[in-house]
C-alpha cells in the first residue's frame, strides 16, 4: 500500500527532464484548479451569486495564508512560552531571558543599532544623491552607478564586503587582498582586522546594508522629486528662495510621503537582516542580531523556546513600522 | 458552429471538466516520469552476496540516504554501495546537503526523515532519536559492531542503552601537521612527550621564527577548531576518566581541570612567540579560516598545525603529503610517552526505517566488506572497523590515522563537544573560545561556557 504514493508527481527528482515534467504537472494542477474554481463559480447566480463568487476566488489565497502564515505565527507564539526541548511551559522566562541575558542584550543592542543608523544614513544618502544628480549631465548613468548593488543579493554583497575588510599581517612576503587594509598601508599605517572589535564591527557591517539600500532610496526620491510641479518651483525661485531654503520649504514637504515611505521600507528591511550578519561573520565577535540569534537559537543551539520567543519579539517590533507605513499611504492617497 | 455560439454555461462546463480530466492524467504522468534513474553500473569488486539472502526478494526497492557528505567525498561512498546494489538490485538514492545537521532534525520533526541518515555527532544523535521517529538498529548490525568496533564506538551510538547507529567513517583530531623537510634540515625530532613539544615549539621560536600557524574561522562554526585543542588537552593533562566525566558534565565545565587545559592551550595559541606564524599576531588566528589555518607551513611561514586527518584534503594538488614528502603529521604526543590518548571523530548511520532493504544496507555499512570497498576507493577516509586492512588505504595519513586508531594501545575519545547538548557543543563552546582567543581572559570564558548549559 505504501508504494501507492510512487504515484506523487511532486517527489524530489534528480534528472533535468523529471524536473521539467514536475514543472508541468505543477502548471497543470494550477490550471486545473482555476478551471475547477471558474466551473464552481459559474453555477452560482443573481447578486448573492457575485459575492459567493467572490468568495471563491478568495478561497485559495485565504486558505493558503491560513496554512502558511496564520497558523505557524500563531503556533510560534505558543511555542515561545515552552523550554528549549518543546516540552514543559515555562511562561514569560524566555522573553526575561531576551531582556536579562548578557549574550542576548548584546544581540539587542546590536539590532538597535542597525535600526537606528541604516534608515535614516540610507536615506539620506540616497535624497542627497538625487538632489546631486537630478537634471545634471549624464544623468541616468550616475543613477545607474548608485542603484546597481541593489541587484546584488545580501549574501553577494555580504561576500564582497568580507574582502574589503580582509585582513592580513603587514610583513614581508604577504600582500594584502582587502582593500581597506591595503589603503591603510598605502598611507603608511598598520592593517586592522576590522571585524573582530565590537561595536566598531556591527557599523561596518551595516556599511553593507546601506551600500544596498541607498540606490533604492535614490531611486523612490528621485521620481518624488522629478514629480513636483514646475510653477511651485518657478514660484519659489521668483521669490527668490536660496538653495538651501528650496529643499527646506519646497522639496522637502513635497516628498515627505515618499520619504517615509522609503524610512519604513528599510527600517522593516533592516529589522530582518540576516543574511549579512550571517555571511561576513555568523553572529560572532559580538555581532549577532535578533533575526540572526533566532535561526542559530532554533536550529543550532535546539533552543525551540528561546528562538520562537526570538523570532515574536521581532514581530511585534516590525507591527508599529507597518502600521505607521500603510497609515502614511493611505493618508498620501486621500489627499 | 463557431466558438461564440458556445454559451457561458458551457464554457464553464467545459472547463471544469478539462479541470477534473487534467487531475486523473496527472498520477498516470507522475507515474511515468518517476523513476527513470536507473543506470548501467560499473563493474565493482566482487562480494559475497549470501549474506543479504536473509532479508529476502529486495529487487526494485529503493533506500534514501542522507547526509552532510558532499562533493567530491560523496563520489567514493556513492561507488563504495554498488556491489550491495547488484547482488540485491536495490537502488541507494544518496542525497548529500551541506546543511545537513539542521535539515535532518527539521525532516525527523516535520515526519519526513530519510531511511537514512549519516549523522557526525552523537549529540545529534540523541536529538534525533529525542523526536521519536529514529528506530533501533536491527541485530545483524548490532552483531558487526560487536565483531568490528571497540566497545567505545558502540557506545557512541548508543543512546539510553538501546544502540541505534553503526559507526561509518573515522576520523583522528590528535594530529600535528609538519614539513619533514624543515625538520631533517634542522635535526627536529618529532616530539613524543608533552614537554618535547613544547621544547620543539621553543627551539623553533629562538630561530625568530613563529612555530604555531591556526585558524579558526569558519562561518557561524567560528571556534571549533579551539574546542578540539581543548579537548586534547583535557585528555591529556586530566586523562580519559576526567575527561568523560567533564564531557557529560559530571564535572562543572569551570572547574581547575577544564581551566587548566583552556590556560595550556593558551600556552600556545595565546603565545606571542608561538603564533600566528604566517598570518600575524594572536588575534589573526579568530579571523584566518581553517581551511587556510596550516598553509603557511608548506612556504615557510609556520612549522606547527594542529589538525585532523581531514586537514590532508586542503594542501594544494602539488603539495605531497608523505613521510618523505613536503607535508606530513604526527601524533600530538600524551603527557609521557607511555600514554597514547587519541581524540577523534565520526559519522553513524541512524535509521528511520525498518523496512527489510533498509536493514539490508545498514548491515553491509557495519561490514568490513564495504570498509574495505570503500578504502580501495577513496582517499582521505578511515573507519575504525577492525576489519579494516591498513594495506586497502593508498595514501600515507590515511595509513597513519588507521595504524593510530588500530593501536590497541591507544585510548580513543570521541570529541566532546560534538556530545555535548547543542546550546554548550554547537554554540556557547564555540562563541566563548572564539572570544577567548580575541582577548578574553580563562575564567570568564569557562564560567560563561558553564552558564549556558541547559538545566
Amino acid at each position: 500500500m505504501t508504494d501507492t504514493l510512487a504515484f506523487w508527481p511532486f517527489d524530489p527528482v534528480e534528472t533535468t527532464s523529471g524536473k521539467v515534467v514536475q514543472m508541468l504537472a505543477a502548471i497543470l494542477v494550477f490550471i486545473a484548479i482555476m478551471g475547477i474554481i471558474l466551473f464552481l463559480a459559474s453555477l452560482a447566480k443573481g447578486r448573492s451569486g457575485d459575492r459567493a463568487v467572490g468568495y471563491l476566488y478568495l478561497a485559495p489565497t485565504l486558505l493558503m495564508l491560513l496554512v502558511g502564515l496564520v497558523y505557524p505565527g500563531l503556533r510560534t507564539v505558543w511555542q515561545s512560552f515552552f523550554n528549549a526541548a518543546g516540552d514543559a511551559f515555562i511562561g514569560l522566562d524566555n522573553y526575561a531571558t531576551i531582556f536579562s541575558d548578557a549574550d542576548q542584550l548584546t544581540v539587542l543592542r546590536n539590532t538597535v543599532f542597525w535600526v537606528v543608523v541604516t534608515p535614516f544614513v540610507a536615506t539620506a544618502v540616497g535624497l542627497i544623491y538625487a538632489i546631486l544628480v537630478d537634471k545634471a549631465r549624464l544623468e541616468s548613468a550616475a543613477k545607474a552607478l548608485i542603484f546597481l548593488p541593489m541587484a546584488i543579493s545580501f549574501v553577494g554583497a555580504s561576500i564582497i564586503w568580507r574582502f574589503v575588510y580582509e585582513y592580513r599581517p603587514n610583513q614581508g612576503s604577504v600582500k594584502q587582498i582587502g582593500l581597506l587594509n591595503q589603503v591603510l598601508v598605502w598611507l603608511g599605517a598598520e592593517p586592522h582586522q576590522w571585524l573582530i572589535d565590537s561595536p566598531l564591527n556591527t557599523f561596518l557591517l551595516i556599511v553593507v546594508m546601506i551600500w544596498i539600500q541607498a540606490g533604492f532610496a535614490m531611486t523612490v526620491l528621485s521620481a518624488a522629486i522629478k514629480a513636483i510641479p514646475d510653477d511651485v518651483i518657478e514660484a519659489a525661485r521668483l521669490d527668490g528662495v536660496t538653495a538651501f531654503g528650496m529643499f527646506r520649504f519646497i522639496t522637502l514637504p513635497s516628498i515627505r510621503p515618499a520619504v517615509v515611505v522609503v524610512l519604513t521600507t528599510i527600517g522593516i528591511a533592516t529589522l530582518k537582516v540576516f543574511d549579512i550578519v550571517r555571511t561576513m561573520t555568523g553572529g560572532q565577535f559580538n555581532t549577532s542580531v535578533v533575526a540572526n540569534e533566532f535561526y542559530s537559537q532554533s536550529f543550532r543551539s535546539d533552543n525551540q523556546g528561546l528562538g520562537a520567543a526570538l523570532a515574536v519579539l521581532l514581530f511585534v517590533l516590525v507591527i508599529p513600522i507597518v502600521v505607521y507605513n500603510i497609515r502614511q499611504l493611505r493618508a498620501s492617497e486621500a489627499r | 458552429m463557431s466558438i461564440n455560439s458556445v454559451g457561458p454555461r458551457w464554457r464553464a462546463a467545459l472547463a471544469g471538466t478539462v479541470g477534473v480530466g487534467l487531475v486523473l492524467g496527472l498520477a498516470a504522468c507522475g507515474d511515468g516520469g518517476g523513476d527513470d534513474s536507473g543506470e548501467d553500473t560499473p563493474s565493482a569488486a566482487a562480494i559475497d552476496c549470501a549474506q543479504f539472502s536473509s532479508f529476502g526478494d529486495l529487487k526494485g526497492k529503493t533506500v534514501s540516504i542522507y547526509t552532510g557528505i558532499i562533493t567530491p567525498e560523496d563520489k567514493p561512498q556513492i561507488d563504495s554501495y554498488k556491489p550491495f546494489e547488484q547482488c540485491t538490485g536495490v537502488t541507494v538514492k544518496y542525497e548529500g546537503d551541506k546543511a545537513f545537521e539542521t535539515q535532518v532534525l527539521v525532516r525527523a520533526k516535520a515526519g519526513n526523515p530519510p531511511d537514512l541518515a549519516y549523522v557526525p555527532q552523537p549529540g545529534l544523535l540523541a536529538q534525533l532519536v529525542a523526536t521519536g521517529k529514529a528506530v533501533e538498529a536491527p541485530k545483524s548490525v548490532s552483531d558487526n559492531v560487536d565483531k568490528f568496533f571497540g566497545k567505545d564506538w558502540k557506545a557512541y551510538g548508543t543512546v539510553n542503552d538501546k544502540f541505534y547507529a553503526a559507526p561509518l567513517g573515522a576520523n583522528v583530531k590528535s594530529l600535528v601537521w609538519y614539513s619533514p623537510s624543515e625538520f631533517k634540515e634542522n635535526n627536529y625530532k618529532v616530539p613524543t612527550t608533552l614537554d618535547e613539544l613544547k621544547t620543539l615549539s621553543d627551539t623553533i621560536a629562538a630561530k625568530d621564527k613563529k612555530p604555531w600557524c591556526a585558524g579558526i574561522a569558519s562561518g557561524e562554526a567560528t571556534g571549533w577548531p579551539i574546542t578540539d585543542w581543548m579537548e586534547d588537552f583535557m585528555l591529556r593533562l586530566s586523562g580519559p576518566e576526567k575527561y568523560d566525566q567533564w564531557v557529560k558534565h559530571q564535572i562543572p565545565f569551570n572547574g581547575p581541570d577544564s581551566s587548566a587545559a583552556l590556560d595550556a592551550v593558551g600556552g600556545y595559541l595565546k603565545n606571542d612567540k608561538y603564533v600566528n606564524g604566517g598570518y600575524g599576531d594572536v588575534k589573526s588566528i579568530a579571523t584566518t579560516t581553517f581551511q587556510d589555518g596550516g598553509l603557511p607551513i608548506v612556504d615557510g611561514g609556520c612549522s606547527l598545525h594542529r589538525q585532523a586527518n581531514f586537514y590532508a584534503a586542503n594542501w594544494d594538488k602539488d603539495t605531497k603529503v608523505a613521510e618523505d614528502g613536503d607535508v606530513f603529521a604526527f601524533y600530538l604526543p600524551g603527557k609521557d610517552a607511555s600514554s597514547k590518548p587519541v581524540l577523534g571523530g565520526g559519522e553513524f548511520v541512524v535509521s528511520f526505517a525498518n523496512r527489510p532493504e533498509v536493514q539490508a544496507f545498514q548491515t553491509y555499512l557495519s561490514t568490513d566488506t564495504w570498509a574495505n570497498a570503500k578504502a580501495k576507493l577513496s582517499q582521505g577516509w578511515v573507519s575504525a572497523n577492525k576489519g579494516l586492512d591498513v594495506n586497502n588505504l593508498s595514501s600515507p595519513i590515511d595509513k597513519l590515522s588507521a595504524g593510530i586508531l588500530q593501536d590497541p594501545k591507544a585510548v580513543f575519545r570521541f570529541d566532546g563537544s560534538d556530545q555535548m547538548p547543542a546550546a554548550v557543543g554547537s554554540n556557547a563552546f564555540w562563541k566563548q573560545t572564539t572570544s577567548w582567543i580575541t582577548g578574553q581572559d580563562t575564567k570568564t570564558t569557562v564560567d560563561n561556557i558553564e552558564k549556558a548549559w541547559p538545566k
